[in-house]
């Protein structure tokens, strides 16, 4: 189980940085969602894995699962969540605004730019 | 007995939710609100400063429950200046938004100004690390509600930068949380030091890796290199009382190293003690040259001065990385006094901006502004305090560091780039005060737009906080002797390890 949880949580901070270094608002937003999953499943991770054992302690279990890291996991999902739909309405804004979804936000005539160069190379 | 210490937190997040419904009444009431909320906490913080004078912890056991098993709150020295800083500088720039109305311009500026006001406060006085993840927070989900107050296309263009790093910022500060939590357990800042002292050798590793992610969350926060980039953006863009308040922002990153870290890795903590410090050292001399180029090559006064935040920034971030108690307690001094300058000058620099009209803040020659006289004066003396010449507490700031620094062993590198990047931001500051006031063009029709006349009572609040320029010289011996207890209570962490973990549940 330890190898899955490891492998899942490489794969989403990878995948998450590579989506993060992107050019535009739609790939960055998901990029980030991923990476708050990939830390997610990292602080719940951190609780030690166990299986069939009570939330807080029990008398008559021999453990207890640690009840911190889940408390912890719960606060940061929300405020990912939060922040995450702020940052979407943000992303709407700006490209209302800036008339493209750059991060950078390219002025129109740099997007003509790129565009005429574009199509020289071509 | 009623404590005192938990009230700079209840009263912001209380009073958010009843300026939330006072809306319904207009702003007038909002304003009035306020103001008497922000003049509040400045009474409390000064109570509180002063109970702090005595060397005692003041520490709140939320729910009752004892560290490190439930959360806490401490409130020391260093703790109790950065409140009364706060709500000193909430005042300035909360005044000059009401006097310009630049509250009006967008729905919830004051909800936002007190949530600030809550996440700032809390951050000052968490004293575990997973609380102060959670003010941290608050705060800036605050303070991406207050740049973009207003509104304007690069306006947004930069709060999407801002916000995009920081929450870069929020998943690595829960890594390594996360990590630190999977090592040691808990999450307390003074347990945490407590098991660091006696962490065995094939874990160090991890903690150390973890130490320096929350390195890198508070270097966004405090805008190190290289991770200031969005910063004079950010500043230059967002409306002057927001860039005003966000003066204190870079320093929660600051204060964030000196508390986390400085306790974390203190001397007893072995093969890690202050591992970090060559770290903060050398990246805080590379800010210093890179902000003092900005400020040479900024087109316009906003940017400048967002720039000579960053060179400030710097300035603490060497203070700190000389470690000693002197350097230290120069760090503190230097740290009132670039808070309070910087959101003068944001403010200043936005009084000028308006009264030039079309051309705003850029440096290109446009005719006399109104009121020049006396607007060119106070820029005159803001510039003066905030590059650190005589007779201002810039001056007095960046000798006490410079001095502290003769004993250590970088002490010519330190010397040499304080030194120099002083004299490039004089040469800056002269340079743009010149061409704003001096090289002025006779009026001519139809080319000018002339600016709005000067906004006097808006302009007392940049007073207001200039003054606090001549204040820190003329009282320097008791400041000094202050942040000289500081230092020494920020060094001796044993101290606060023991008063955070004795604390006692009240019974009744």
């Amino acid at each position: 189980m330890e190898w899955l949880i490891a492998i899942t949580i490489g794969t989403l901070t990878t995948a998450g940085v590579y989506l993060t270094l992107r050019a535009r608002t739609f790939p960055v937003v998901v990029g980030l969602t991923l990476l708050a999953y990939a830390v997610n499943v990292f602080l719940f991770a951190m609780g030690r894995l166990t299986i069939g054992q009570p939330g807080v302690i029990d008398a008559e279990a021999l453990g207890y699962a640690d009840p911190l890291p889940q408390a912890l996991v719960l606060t940061a999902i929300v405020i990912a969540f939060a922040i995450t739909a702020f940052l979407i309405v943000l992303a709407l804004k700006s490209s209302g605004e800036l008339g493209n979804d750059h991060v950078d936000g390219l002025t129109v005539d740099s997007d003509e730019e790129v565009t005429r160069l574009k199509g020289t190379n071509s | 007995m009623m404590s005192l210490t938990a009230v700079p937190l209840l009263i912001p997040l209380v009073m958010s939710f009843i300026l939330l419904l006072a809306r319904m009444q207009g702003i007038q009431l909002q304003r009035v609100l306020n103001l008497i909320v922000v003049t509040l906490l400045i009474i409390v913080s000064s109570v509180l400063v002063n109970n702090s004078l005595t060397g005692e912890y003041q520490i709140y056991l939320l729910g009752n429950w004892q560290a490190p098993f439930g959360i806490v709150l401490v409130l020391d020295q260093l703790s109790a200046m950065m409140l009364l800083i706060t709500s000193i500088l909430a005042l300035g720039a909360l005044w000059y938004a009401i006097k310009t109305k630049i509250d009006e311009n967008g729905s919830h500026f004051h909800v936002l100004f007190q949530l600030q006001l809550f996440g700032l406060n809390g951050a000052f006085m968490a004293g575990d690390l997973f609380n102060l993840f959670v003010f941290f927070e608050v705060l800036l989900l605050a303070s991406y509600g207050l740049i973009l107050h207003g509104s304007g296309a690069q306006r947004t263009k930069a709060s999407l930068h801002y916000v995009i790093i920081n929450l870069i910022g929020s998943t690595l500060f829960l890594f390594a949380v996360g990590a630190l939590y999977g090592i040691l357990g808990t999450l307390n800042i003074a347990d945490l030091a407590n098991k660091i002292a006696i962490l065995p050798a094939e874990n160090q590793a991890v903690v150390a890796a973890a130490g320096l992610l929350l390195l890198v969350v508070f270097g966004i926060k405090a805008a190190m290199f290289p991770l200031y980039l969005w910063l004079p953006a950010a500043y230059a863009n967002t409306s002057a009382p927001v860039a005003a308040l966000f003066a204190i922002m870079t320093k929660v990153g600051i204060y964030s190293i000196i508390r986390v870290h400085g306790t974390l890795f203190n001397e007893d903590a072995g093969e890690l003690a202050f591992y970090y410090l060559p770290w903060i050292l050398a990246l805080g001399l590379i800010t210093l040259v890179l902000a003092s180029l900005g400020v040479m090559a900024a087109r316009g006064l906003r940017e400048q001065v967002a720039y000579l935040v960053l060179a400030s920034v710097a300035t603490l971030l060497i203070g700190i990385g000389l470690n000693s108690p002197a350097a230290l307690s120069a760090t503190f001094y230097y740290l009132i006094h670039s808070t309070l300058i910087a959101g003068a000058m944001f403010l200043l620099a936005d009084i000028i901006a308006k009264g030039r009209g079309a051309l705003e803040d850029k440096f290109i020659s446009a005719p006399s502004m109104p009121s020049a006289i006396l607007v060119g004066s106070i820029f005159i003396f803001a510039a003066i305090a905030m590059t650190g010449m005589p007779p201002f507490s810039g001056f007095l700031g960046k000798l006490l560091i410079l001095s502290a620094a003769l004993d250590h062993a970088w002490f010519g590198v330190v010397f040499a780039v304080i030194l120099i990047s002083s004299l490039l931001l004089i040469i800056a500051m002269a340079r743009s005060g010149s061409l704003l006031f001096y090289n002025t063009q006779t009026v001519t029709t139809e080319t000018t737009q002339t600016g709005k006349p000067l906004n006097k009572s808006a302009l007392m609040s940049v007073v207001g906080l200039l003054s606090a320029a001549v204040i820190l010289v003329v009282f320097a011996n008791p400041i000094t002797d202050y942040t000289q207890q500081i230092a020494q209570q920020q060094f001796n962490s044993s101290n606060y390890i023991q008063a955070v973990l004795s604390a006692t549940a009240i019974t009744e």
